[in-house]
């Protein structure tokens, strides 16, 4: 191996990591909220790809379909709720929140399909699409076990990323899909070679990161999601409704995934059960940082983002061995290091 | 039972050879769902990596048959042995850490070991290994469906009867303790870190064994049948039968087994086009159950079946008691300058008393004085910044939970810590785990049953002694708090201490609860038992105990008998904010 393979093992670690990175924050940031393994996770970016592969080409992505499916559910579970308190008048406010919204998105989406727009505007109908499905999945799978055991809510986690896959391939179909990438520019520094691609990935991986800090740090809410992560009980006595909080969660890890989406698009061919495997390499990533560090979750990704690369030179078939016998080690190193003994709930 | 088992034996006889072959699968997935019963049923562990275990299974005789012509019934042990290495060393790894980290781990070793079985020349790579041979059994060959139908249900029903003999004993009450009572346990000399792996390696080897029948069935294997998707249903299969029993993985193999089966045919049919939509509708499903009736489909069958009695407590000789060799001269138990700070506040400051053989003594004070610490050091809950705990002349300071427990120390907790679920007499029982020897091994082949015997007769004996007799097979949760307070004594008589620590045990109790509370504990008293009680109701303890000691701000205000005390102006100061 000489230099130039290395820099560009390299670069392909980083570009892969960062949007790995995108997507441990989006793991990180909902099981601390919410307790959540969001195992599902991938299923949101292969949606993404494929829903922006559909706008591509000019026709209306499977997302639509899907979209007024689970709205139509999620409007009966909060009509079914709304109706158990007795709380009609507030029926129509939560109606146009859960049916609404998710219908004007399709709707949107399905007039804007066969226009041609521009990839930027396409890719902001990828992102808006992907993430409406995020909150409506928690209400419908989610907010009614929100107290159950972390392990129970991980069983419901796997049961929906089951349900998500079978999805997936009765509204997108079997076939990959990989969109354009964004610029064909590269520049030369030396013998080293830089695509503008990759830059632009680790570029927009570091801008939302730095979104989210800003999110986390200086925003009401934001705020309130941290409170909701470090003391459930003592958010709720000031104020912050679980379920907003477990919605917003997961409207925002949705976007995350939905960036993840586009992203990864031109850099690898995805299917509709591709997710499956890119969410794990979040989740080893996560894991590095405990599920709990979002630093070190994102330096974590990152890693197994170059992993990736070096051993899909050295021994591709054994790529996907390696990258995920490396979680055992890192257990090795966490359980060593954690003393903390808490009482299974 | 019998219904079952007659239903059973039937099948090979009477059926099609299609549903011989699906009766075939039952078993071999019941083998598995077994496993998960024992290890997410009963001790709250789950593992997505089943399937990995049964492939390690099934390619280990696969490998050592085809390539080298061993006999399948070597191949088993070798299998197992593997599959013991491997469980023994993922469950080091991730069971000390909390439960969700042991599934994630699980995930990403079937994974690894679907991508290594796929991609290994040696092991036929994705087309898999052809060639394995039938199995014979003392020169009969099994090559038929109907034949092997008798091994592989022979095999279930074992795993069956051993599984449910193991949750029936000393290591099964420490195991249903695991979920929901770790601590209790722990103070009790279970070694929860060791029992959840030992669960998690009796999952993985029935799983090998699986996956060995399924290779001489099949006698053929490819990487398909060992991902993680199968994995991943092999843990519906325990769920949606009813984690919580070991009948739950036989229903929930044979539901989701026949279920798939249905799915396959009908639903292309239905929705005119062919895809995998039975996940779907297993997810679904999943979803639902959890959302709507968590502890899956067992228990309503359980409601439509008699309720079975509870065994009569036999009539044991009791478990050998401890030798109470004391010397006389010197106090029981001695606390001298014990310190505990967390961080920059410190809790015990200091504290210096003694316990005397054969007392009753009182650590009372206000709120905040550091009475909890104080008894969290001595019941090893907490380890000492500074200082010295001895009991007997031997120094506690150090000790874990269960070491304490082991050298004749009992306790109750603060807050009630009874397995609702369970028997009065499984709780007391449970305060025995350390006079008793039987392990997974003889309780699974019912082994133990003299120990347990005796077991049962010392639990029955102090449930006698502290007046709950009529109460021995009522579920514990379902007794009023001042009843759970004195079951909670019991059990920590169960263990066969010389010192028992109470914490507020007066707590939450009605007058006349309080009265039978101290009438017990002074009986106890008269039967040689020391006691350390630690307190917020001053009538309750000014009657019964011979000396006090008062804490405030971590240190101790003032020592002496009762009287003394109630008189004693820095007392008066400190619960009532001085003296005007």
């Amino acid at each position: 191996m000489d230099l130039s393979i290395a820099a560009f093992l390299t670069q392909d670690g980083v570009t892969n990591g960062a949007i790995y990175a995108l997507l441990a924050l989006a793991l990180v940031l909902v099981f601390t909220v919410t307790r959540i393994i969001w195992i599902p996770s991938g299923e949101f970016v292969a949606y993404a790809t494929l829903t922006l592969a559909g706008l591509q080409l000019g026709k209306p992505p499977g997302t639509i379909g899907l979209l007024v499916g689970v709205a139509i559910v999620a409007a009966a579970v909060e009509t079914i709720a709304t109706a158990r308190r007795g709380e009609w008048r507030r029926l129509p406010r939560r109606l146009a929140a859960w049916l609404g919204i998710p219908l004007a998105v399709a709707a949107i989406v399905w007039w804007a399909a066969p226009l041609a727009l521009p990839l930027a505007v396409q890719v902001a109908l990828t992102l808006a699409a992907v993430t409406t499905l995020g909150p409506l999945l928690y209400r419908i799978v989610y907010q009614p076990i929100a107290d159950a055991s972390v392990l129970v809510l991980l069983i419901v986690s796997v049961a929906l990323h089951f349900a998500l896959t079978g999805l997936g391939l009765w509204f997108f179909g079997a076939e990959g899909s990989r969109t354009p990438a964004f610029t064909d520019a590269s520049f030369q520094t030396g013998q080293l070679t830089f695509s503008a691609q990759a830059l632009l990935v680790v570029a927009a991986s570091a801008i939302l990161i730095g979104a989210l800090y800003l999110f986390f740090g200086r925003m009401l809410y934001g705020k309130a999601l941290r409170a909701t992560a470090v003391n459930r009980i003592g958010a709720r006595l000031v104020g912050i409704s679980p379920s907003f909080a477990g919605a917003l969660t997961f409207a925002l890890a949705s976007l995350l995934c939905a960036f993840c989406g586009v992203l990864i698009g031109p850099i690898t061919t995805v299917y509709y059960d591709s997710g499956f495997l890119i969410s794990l390499k979040g989740f080893v990533g996560a894991i590095i940082g405990g599920l709990v560090s979002y630093p070190l979750a994102a330096a974590g990704a990152v890693l197994v983002g170059l992993l990736e690369a070096f051993s899909s030179f050295w021994a591709s078939a054994f790529k996907e061995v390696i990258v995920f016998t490396v979680i055992i080690p890192v257990l090795l190193w966490r359980s060593l290091t954690t003393h903390h003994h808490e009482e299974d709930e | 039972m019998l219904v079952f088992v007659v239903a059973l034996l039937a099948v090979p006889i009477v059926a099609p050879p299609f549903w011989v072959t699906l009766g075939n699968y039952i078993g071999l997935y019941s083998i598995v769902a077994l496993g998960l019963v024992l290890l997410t049923g009963v001790a709250g562990q789950t593992s997505f990596g089943q399937a990995a275990f049964v492939g390690l299974g099934a390619y280990t005789t696969a490998y050592l048959t085809t390539r080298y012509g061993a006999s399948p019934w070597l191949t088993l042990p070798v299998g197992l042995a593997l599959t013991l290495v491997v469980a023994l060393g993922l469950g080091f790894i991730t069971l000390r850490m909390q439960g969700h980290y042991l599934p994630l781990a699980t995930i990403a070793w079937g994974i690894s070991l679907y991508f290594l079985f796929g991609n290994l020349e040696w092991l036929g790579g994705h087309t898999g290994m052809t060639g394995i041979p039938s199995l014979s059994l003392a020169g009969f060959d099994l090559k038929d469906e109907r034949h092997f139908y008798v091994l592989i249900w022979g095999i279930t029903l074992a795993a069956l009867w051993a599984t449910r003999n193991l949750l029936d004993s000393r290591p099964g009450r420490a195991l249903r303790a695991l979920k929901g009572g770790l601590e209790m346990a722990e103070a009790f000399g279970v070694n929860g870190a060791r029992l959840k792996i030992i669960a998690f390696v009796y999952a993985a080897l029935l799983a090998c064994i699986s996956g060995w029948l399924y290779a001489h069935l099949q006698r053929f294997i490819n990487p398909t049948p060992f991902d993680l998707r199968q994995g991943i249903e092999y843990l519906f299969m325990a769920v949606v039968g009813g984690a919580g029993s070991v009948w739950g993985a036989i229903i929930g193999a044979t539901l989701i087994t026949v279920l798939k089966q249905m799915l396959q045919d009908v639903l292309p049919g239905i929705l005119g086009r062919a895809g995998n939509f039975e996940i779907v509708v297993f997810g679904v499903l999943m979803i639902l159950l959890l959302q709507f009736a968590r502890n899956g489909v067992w228990p309503f069958v359980a409601r439509l079946l008699p309720r079975r009695r509870p065994a009569p407590v036999p009539d044991a000789p009791p478990l050998p008691t401890r030798e109470r060799t004391h010397d006389a001269t010197r106090p029981l138990l001695e606390v001298k300058g014990a310190r505990k700070a967390f961080g920059g506040l410190v809790a015990v400051n200091d504290l210096t008393f003694d316990i005397r053989n054969g007392e009753i003594l009182g650590l009372i004070g206000p709120n905040g004085a550091g009475k909890s610490t104080t008894f969290a050091l001595i019941s090893g809950a907490l380890p000492l910044t500074a200082g010295a705990i001895l009991f007997r002349g031997e120094s506690i300071g150090s000790h874990e939970p269960y070491k304490i427990a082991r050298l004749g120390i009992g306790r109750t907790f603060q807050h009630v810590r009874l397995l609702p679920q369970m028997s009065v007499l499984d709780n007391v029982a449970l305060g025995a785990y350390l006079r008793g020897t039987a392990g997974v091994a003889r309780s699974a082949l019912r082994l133990d049953r003299d120990e347990e015997a005796r077991t049962r007769a010392v639990a029955a004996a102090q449930i006698a002694r502290v007046g709950l007799g009529e109460h021995t097979f009522d579920d514990a949760g379902s007794l009023p708090l001042g009843k759970q307070r004195i079951v909670e004594i019991a059990r920590a008589l169960a263990a066969d201490p010389s010192l028992l620590l109470l914490d507020e045990p007066a707590a939450g109790l009605r007058y006349l609860e309080k009265q039978a509370l101290a009438d017990l504990l002074r009986s106890l008293q008269r039967e040689g038992m020391t006691i350390l009680l630690v307190e917020h109701d001053m009538e309750f303890v000014m009657g019964l105990t011979d000396r006090l000691i008062v804490m405030d701000f971590g240190e101790k205000l003032a020592e002496g008998p009762p009287e003394a005390i109630q008189r004693d102006p820095l007392v008066v100061e400190a619960y009532l904010g001085g003296v005007a």
